[in-house]
Order: structure tokens, then C-alpha cells, then sequence
């Protein structure tokens, strides 16, 4: 390969587009090194604070997409403080600074600003596609700025963030000239839409495949939405509290019936179970159906929904579906590769008869040959169905099991569930993510660690009994990256054992376990190439002055990752960083 | 590794963390009672049904995404009467306004219901319609504007026999 020019090389170069290939070949040599570099048009950065703008851009000058993550996992169920960091803002600055030719930006649970919006519409001309996945703190100007300023904008998907909603006017800065949209998501958006302006909007983006659409859309609007965009391949539906009269619903339906691409829906929140069966005539070319925000819909419609859906690949449903429901699912979706079923009633205490089971999962795992992804939330399972499980479904890739009540055992033996989930990752030798739960003792570590050798992110809460149990995963997970652990009793003598994981991990959470500030400080001093946070949202915050008898006290949140950028000084002072 | 309680504190009361159903600290936030100006408390001496601590106290659990857990209105709510063998569930965004609401369950559960005043509650019928809002409090149908009763309406439980003499007495 040496006796190649470089532009030969680099041409070669351009058909590896996975980060970790790209990664390696960097590593080759020092020329390899230069050509990968200025020639990588794609780089993912898993943590934002592990380097930082004015090195990434000076690695990757012809950066041309970049997708950065923020606040850690856990951050989505309320364990982080809101002010904890993840701003886009410097990034934003840096890479205007640099005029660096961007296009493509996608951020997950970062905070964005209005002003961070406007500089982006402003600076790179050539900028096509935002994507922002959980992120926060801006509004619906920001998004004015990014519709009236990006011209050649094709992108803009919203996925559940929070949007302060100024009422609807930001569809409206569109310029008549847009007419380059391939995909446009505002479910997340809470307030009105101005329907005129998305309607126009719509009309002049022929190359319009994805639209997802929010609440404030009308089903009469729905149906003229459609009835301008027959080429949509996926479909976010609006909210409609009332059952349709005859002849809206059959204008809806006709409208429907032309947009024979449809593969993919979602939306259905506040919705009357009629609208739903406006789908049916193309129900059976859906590939990807998402109903978890249909609460208002009853298990026996789903039911008659999903029973046509014969080609469908991803279903995120609701646990409303029950045992049965899922039975159904079973055996009509051969094709099925990934199921979500989410908790729908939270708040019920009593016996909900609807909800799902161990039944449930067996019989998806013995029904789908093809599944490999699965996120399942249910009020009991017994290792029984786990071993079957096991046995079904030696494909998994992710396997993330949440029995609501914390420390519940097998409800037929009362015993613990190590034995369940030791088959799940013996027999799925491909298991690259695991979220554990139920009563679970230091043996099932131990049957991950002798056993998941792919595995790269771990969840666990409530479970274990000694140091032991995280031990055997930190020595024999060899490709963890990420793990996120609550509420169990690992101390310092497994955080501390073998500081050099930390090198090979892009991140360490513990709340609420039994690590202490002494140990955290050991930790930060054998480690310097590691930020170690620590989370405190008491009062008297000053930890570092704090005296000898206080090393023992218990730390209520870690956060620690590899960096290369030492310690940030955005953090907000319920952070320490050690 | 041991554990030693420093400087005599308890640090127990610092931590952030809360206890797993049936701990002495869960039982602790079972017994602090809210007491607001325009609530009327319904406290019975014989009040079986204390709320165990629920999976819902416990930080961050289960692991669902706040943007989730906020988008999924469920507005059924259960019903129960006392004496009846069953429960019912009703969808209280079917109803606009209190006497709807009232009437609705009335032929539900066939009774009738007494006049509602603000003073003295529901007289003269022994039947008196009951609510558990968002904060575990159990209410008297009717005390609050719709909207807020509507949207922080849990279940409700109908109150009959002694149990209602008892409170309409009280009240």
C-alpha cells in the first residue's frame, strides 16, 4: 500500500466509513495516520468532556459531520442534576472560529441554546442536517434562526427534548425557497402549529420522506398533509382526543391508502383507537411501528392492528398489549429484529391484569427467530423463561430486562435470578448491552464476567452483595465501555482494584453504593488521565477541604471517564472534580 | 469493609438515597401528611387502606425517561364503591364538569348521591364520593375547581355506610 499515492490511498480510505475501522487504520502508521485524518469526514465522540473542540478540529480539519453526547445515561431518569454540563455552545464557537465546511450535527442530552442555534444557522453554510436527541434549553427561536438561515437544510429531527414553545411562528421562517427537506420531527414540541405554514411547507418539499408531527396537528390537517406527500416512507401522527365523523375519517383513510411507501409510524398519544384503524390499508407494508405513546389505545385494538403487520422489524408498544397481545405478535411478525414494551401505568399499585409477563417474553423469543434487540418492562419473570429465553434467542445483541419491583425473585421458586440471566449471556455470545434487575446476588457477575465477552454496556441496580460482584465484571469484561450502576453494594475495593480499566472504558457511574470520598480521592490521584466527579446536590459542597474523618463518608453519586483534556471548568458547584 | 458512623451522626439523614419498599425510611415519608389550606383532609380512625411505599418513591425508578413518563396521560381511573363486589374504570376526560361526573356514577353504581355544598360536604344521602390526588391524599369530590381535580384525580372510592356517617359527621 505504501507504493500508492496518497490521493490513491485516500480514495481507499473513503469506502471505510465505521469509526472503529477508521480508528484502526490511524493507528497503522504515521502516513496513514495523516491521510486518515485529513481526509475523515465523520467523527463520533461518545463523551464531550473526553477532548475538546480546538484539538478535535485541529485532528480532523475536513470534518464534515459530528456527533457529540453529553450528560451520562442515567441522566435520563432524573439521577443527574439539570446543571450539571454537556454544553454545545463552545463547540459550536470553536468550529465557527475555524470555518470548519460542517453539515451534519447530532447531539444527545446536551444543552443547546437559542444562541448556539443562531451562531450554527449562520456559520456553516453548507450545513444540512441537526439532530437532537434529549437534549435542552432552548426554544422554538432557536429553531426560527436554523429554518430562516440553513438554506440547504435537508435534516431537522427533534427527538424528545425540551422545547420551551413560543407558539408556532418558527414554520413560518422557512423561506419559500426551501424545498430541499427530506425529514422534518417536531413531536416533541408542545405548542401550537401554524398549520398554513407546515401545509406550504410540505406542498414544496417533493423529496419529503420522514415527517413527524405534533400534537397540535388536527386530523382534517393530518389528511391534507398526506394527501400533498404520497412519497412519505415514515409517519408521525398528531393527537386526536375525539372519534373522527364518517367522512373526515374516509378522506383520511383515502389519503392513506395512496402512500404506499409508508413503512414506519409512530406519534398516536391522546388518540381515539378509529384513527388507528384508518392505517389498515397500509398496515401491512410497515416495517417499523412505534404506539408507546398511545396510551389512550386498549390492548384489543392493538391487537387488531398488529395482527396485519406482518413485515414489521421494530415494534415499540405498550405493556397495555398483555401476554396475549404479545402472543399475537409472536406469530404474526417473523421478520421482528427489535421490541420495546414500555410500563403504561405507572402509578398502579393493585394487580393490573393487562400488564406483561415471563409469558410475554417466551413466547416473542420462540415466535421471532429474527429478534435481536429487546427493552422489556414487566412486573414478573422466573429463570425458567429466562433459560428458555436463552435458548430461543442466541442472536441477542442487547438484552435489557426491568422487572418494576427492585430485588423481586423468581415468583415460582423465590429464588434469585442469576441462573436466568447466567443463560442469557452464556448463550448469547454476540451480547454487546445488558440492563440487569430483580433479586440478583454476586453469582450472576460472575456468570457475566466469565461469559459476556462482547459485552460493552452494563445497567445494574439493586442487585449484587460484595465488592466480588463488580469485580468479576471489571476483570472479565474485557471490551466494557460504559457502566452504570445504583443502589448496590460495591465499595472501594472494586472501584480501586485495577485502575487501568478505566483506560479501556469510556465511562463509570455508582449511585448510591458504597464507595467513600477517601477512595474516590485515591482513585483521582493513581489516575490523572480520569475525570472523577463527584455529584452532591447538599449544601456544604466543599469536599476537597473537607477533614481526615469525612474520607469515610459515603459518596452519594461517581461519575468518572477517561479524558484527554483534564478537568472541565464548566462544572456547576454541586460537581466536584477530584 | 466496615462502615463506621462518623462523628456519632447518623448520616442516614444526608443521604440522598431512599430506602427499598418496607424500610424503616420509606415508612417514615408514609406518615408525613401534607397539611394544605384548601384541603380537606379525610383522615377515618380505621383507615385499612395505608399506602404501602410505592416503587414510584424510589429516585429514578423505574428507569423511564421523564419526557415519557410526563407524555403518557393515562386518564382512567378506578372506581371503587364500598360494598360492591367490584371495580369499575371510568375516563374522566369524558366528563366536562362535576355533575356529570356525578351522574355517570351514579348509574354506574346505582345510587343517588346527596346535595353538594362547600360547607357540609354531600348531606343527607350517606353516600359520599371520594378522590386519592397525586400526593396520596384522599379528598372530597367536588372541593376543587375541575381542572385541578381532573388532572390530579387518581382513583376514587365511594363511600357508603358507616364510613360516611362517620365522616359527614365529622365534616
Amino acid at each position: 500500500m505504501n507504493y500508492f499515492p496518497d490521493e490513491v490511498i485516500e480514495h481507499i480510505f473513503d469506502f471505510i466509513s465505521s469509526h472503529k475501522d477508521r480508528n484502526s487504520i490511524s493507528l497503522v502508521s504515521k502516513s496513514w495516520h495523516k491521510i486518515e485524518r485529513c481526509s475523515r469526514k465523520r467523527v463520533f465522540i461518545g463523551n464531550c468532556y473526553a477532548i475538546n473542540p480546538e484539538r478535535l478540529i485541529e485532528r480532523f480539519p475536513s470534518l464534515r459531520s459530528l456527533t457529540l453526547k453529553g450528560k451520562p445515561h442515567f441522566a435520563d431518569f432524573n439521577l443527574v442534576p439539570h446543571e450539571w454540563g454537556g454544553f454545545v455552545h463552545p463547540w459550536i464557537v470553536a468550529l465557527a472560529k475555524a470555518r470548519v465546511g460542517l453539515q451534519e450535527l447530532r447531539l444527545k442530552r446536551m444543552v443547546v441554546s437559542d444562541e448556539s442555534l443562531e451562531l450554527l444557522s449562520r456559520s456553516f453554510a453548507s450545513f444540512k442536517s441537526l439532530v437532537l436527541v434529549s437534549c435542552e434549553g432552548f426554544t422554538t427561536d432557536g429553531l426560527a434562526s436554523v429554518a430562516a438561515n440553513c438554506r440547504h437544510l435537508r435534516e431537522l429531527d427533534l427527538q424528545e427534548n425540551e422545547i420551551e414553545d413560543h407558539r408556532g411562528q418558527w414554520l413560518n421562517c422557512f423561506p419559500e425557497s426551501s424545498t430541499a427537506l427530506t425529514s422534518l420531527n417536531f413531536s416533541c414540541l408542545k405548542g401550537e402549529t401554524n398549520l398554513a405554514a407546515l401545509e406550504r411547507l410540505v406542498a414544496r418539499s417533493p423529496n419529503l420522506e420522514s415527517l413527524k408531527v405534533n400534537r397540535a396537528v388536527p386530523l382534517d390537517a393530518l389528511t391534507r398533509l398526506m394527501s400533498c406527500a404520497p412519497q412519505l416512507v415514515d409517519l408521525g401522527v398528531g393527537s386526536y382526543e375525539n372519534e373522527p365523523d364518517q367522512e373526515s375519517f374516509m378522506k383520511l383513510m383515502a389519503a392513506i391508502k395512496k402512500c404506499t411507501e409508508l413503512r414506519s409510524l409512530s406519534g398516536f398519544s391522546e388518540v381515539a383507537p378509529l384513527c388507528l384503524s384508518a392505517f389498515y390499508p397500509i398496515c401491512q407494508n410497515l416495517t417499523s411501528l412505534n404506539l408507546s405513546y398511545a396510551a389512550e389505545i386498549q390492548g384489543n385494538h392493538l391487537i387488531r392492528f398488529i395482527q396485519f403487520c406482518k413485515r414489521l422489524q421494530r415494534l415499540w408498544i405498550l405493556d397495555s398489549i398483555g401476554d396475549k397481545g404479545l402472543e399475537v405478535v409472536a406469530s404474526t411478525c417473523k421478520e421482528l429484529q427489535e421490541l420495546r414494551v414500555f410500563p403504561s401505568d405507572l402509578h398502579d399499585e393493585e394487580d393490573n391484569d393487562t400488564a406483561v409477563t415471563e409469558i410475554g417474553l417466551v413466547a416473542i423469543s420462540a415466535g421471532c427467530p429474527k429478534l435481536h434487540s429487546i427493552l422489556y418492562f414487566c412486573k414478573q419473570m422466573t429463570n425458567a423463561a429466562l433459560i428458555t429465553v436463552a435458548k430461543n434467542c442466541p442472536n441477542f445483541i442487547r438484552f435489557r430486562l426491568c422487572i418494576l419491583e427492585p430485588n423481586k425473585p423468581d415468583h415460582t421458586t423465590s429464588q434469585s435470578l442469576d441462573e436466568g440471566f447466567g443463560a442469557i449471556v452464556q448463550a448469547c455470545k454476540g451480547l454487546r448491552r445488558l440492563s440487569v434487575s430483580g433479586l440478583l446476588t454476586d453469582k450472576v457477575f460472575l456468570y457475566i464476567g466469565m461469559y459476556a465477552e462482547q459485552l460493552e454496556m452494563l445497567s445494574i441496580a439493586f442487585a449484587g452483595d460484595t465488592d466480588k460482584g463488580m469485580l468479576y465484571v471489571l476483570n472479565g469484561c474485557k471490551k466494557m465501555r460504559k457502566l452504570e450502576i445504583r443502589d448496590s453494594p460495591f465499595g472501594n475495593a472494586a472501584l480501586l482494584a485495577d485502575v487501568d480499566k478505566y483506560r479501556t472504558m469510556r465511562s463509570l457511574w455508582m449511585s448510591s453504593c458504597e464507595v467513600t470520598l477517601g477512595g474516590c480521592k485515591r482513585l483521582a490521584r493513581n489516575a490523572p488521565w480520569l475525570n472523577v466527579e463527584i455529584i452532591n446536590e447538599n449544601e456544604n459542597n466543599d469536599l476537597m477541604e473537607r477533614n481526615e474523618e469525612d474520607e469515610r463518608e459515603k459518596v452519594d453519586r461517581l461519575y468518572l471517564y477517561r479524558t484527554v483534556v483534564g478537568a472541565r471548568k464548566d462544572a456547576p458547584p454541586c460537581v466536584t472534580i477530584l | 469493609m466496615t462502615y463506621e458512623k462518623v462523628n456519632e451522626l447518623n448520616l442516614k439523614d444526608t443521604e440522598l438515597r431512599l430506602g427499598l419498599p418496607g424500610t424503616e425510611q420509606a415508612k417514615e415519608e408514609q406518615e408525613v401528611s401534607c397539611v394544605r389550606s384548601n384541603k380537606r383532609q379525610l383522615q377515618s380512625d380505621n383507615e385499612e387502606e395505608s399506602t404501602p411505599p410505592t416503587k414510584t418513591q424510589i429516585v429514578g425508578w423505574p428507569p423511564v425517561r421523564s419526557y415519557r413518563k410526563n407524555n403518557n396521560s393515562v386518564s382512567y381511573v378506578k372506581v371503587s364503591m364500598d360494598g360492591a363486589p367490584y371495580l369499575r374504570k371510568i375516563d374522566l376526560k369524558t366528563y366536562k364538569n362535576y355533575p356529570e361526573l356525578l351522574k355517570a356514577l351514579e348509574n354506574m353504581f346505582k345510587f343517588t348521591i346527596g346535595e353538594y355544598s362547600e360547607r357540609e360536604g354531600y348531606k343527607g344521602s350517606g353516600v359520599i364520593p371520594t378522590y386519592e390526588d397525586k400526593d396520596g391524599d384522599w379528598m372530597l369530590v367536588g372541593d376543587v375547581p375541575w381542572d385541578m381535580f381532573s388532572s390530579s384525580c387518581k382513583r376514587l372510592r365511594i363511600m357508603k355506610g358507616s364510613d360516611a356517617l362517620a365522616l359527614d359527621s365529622a365534616l
